[in-house]
């Protein structure tokens, strides 16, 4: 699973490859958390997310409030089809913002 | 002192499976899943069906991590007296309309015996990280309970999983 940050316009896009899980989800909570605790708004693009578990999901929840907290953009974006099914049983889909691509949600301001 | 080694009654086949014995370790989930993924493709069931498979063991395997054994710590090296043992078994169809083939998944620790009473699935409308473990356990198997212990073992958690047989047909087909 690999975490990357980009900066866009002042957005941090974080892309998110591979295999969510409890060995994992550290990385994607710190780079969330980090992110946002900068004052800087996030996108967390899922298109090569091949999986997500609870301990992911939590990541994603707790990226969500803390945004919320601080008056920060948070949305997913091209969320792929095996975390959608996850974020469905959740019901969390209804509850992130989710955009269809990153330039869906950078235009929408994250 | 040498730590107990967990006695082989636990690694011998309940319902005539297959076994992998991993340590109790984050860095084990990977393997689990490939594991069952195997086996389902196997089955030939459905990308959908084996997802859910892998998910809910993967669940029930964290929550040995977790609580059971507290070794969640993915920087922490693995401790060879945390295992976790997993069996997997095809059920074959039985009589129509909703008996098709099932996948039993048996998962064996050594930790503290679990009181069942205390497992609840939180509240989806309760929005907080964590907790939702249990919600995609019992949503995405058919069964699951805590059967009883082989001697020297801690808990054994069962979960079924079933395809749904075809009307009129003998074969099973994934839902």
């Amino acid at each position: 699973m690999t975490v990357e940050v980009k900066d866009v316009d002042g957005t941090h896009v974080i892309a998110l490859s591979g295999e969510i899980d409890l060995q994992t989800s550290p990385q994607v909570r710190a780079a969330i958390l980090e992110s946002l605790g900068r004052g800087v708004p996030v996108v967390v693009d899922m298109s090569d997310t091949a999986y997500i578990d609870s301990s992911g999901v939590a990541s994603l929840v707790e990226g969500y409030q803390s945004a919320r907290g601080k008056g920060l953009a948070f949305a997913l974006a091209a969320v792929s089809e095996a975390p959608m099914r996850v974020l469905k049983l959740a019901r969390l889909d209804k509850i992130f913002v989710i955009y269809p691509d990153v330039d869906s949600a950078l235009r929408a301001g994250g | 002192m040498a730590e107990p080694t967990p006695p082989r009654a636990a690694d011998q086949p309940q319902e005539g499976g297959r076994l992998l014995r991993v340590a109790a370790h984050p860095s084990s989930l990977r393997a689990i899943r490939a594991h069952l993924r195997a086996e389902a493709e196997a089955m030939g069931a459905s990308a959908e069906w084996i997802a859910d498979l892998v998910l809910a063991v993967d669940e029930a395997c964290q929550n040995i991590i977790r609580h059971g054994y507290r070794c969640a710590d993915p920087d922490a090296p693995p401790r060879e007296d945390c295992v976790i043992v997993v069996e997997t078994a095809v059920l074959p169809a039985g009589p129509a309309p909703a008996a098709g083939q099932a996948l039993v998944v048996r998962l064996t620790d050594f930790a503290a015996p679990v009181d069942a009473a205390k497992i609840r699935a939180r509240d989806l409308d309760d929005l907080r990280p964590g907790g939702l473990g249990v919600h995609f356990i019992r949503s995405l198997t058919d069964d699951c309970a805590w059967v009883p212990p082989p001697p020297g073992a801690g808990n054994v958690l069962r979960l079924v999983k079933r395809l749904t047989a075809a009307p009129g047909a003998g074969e099973g087909e994934e839902t």
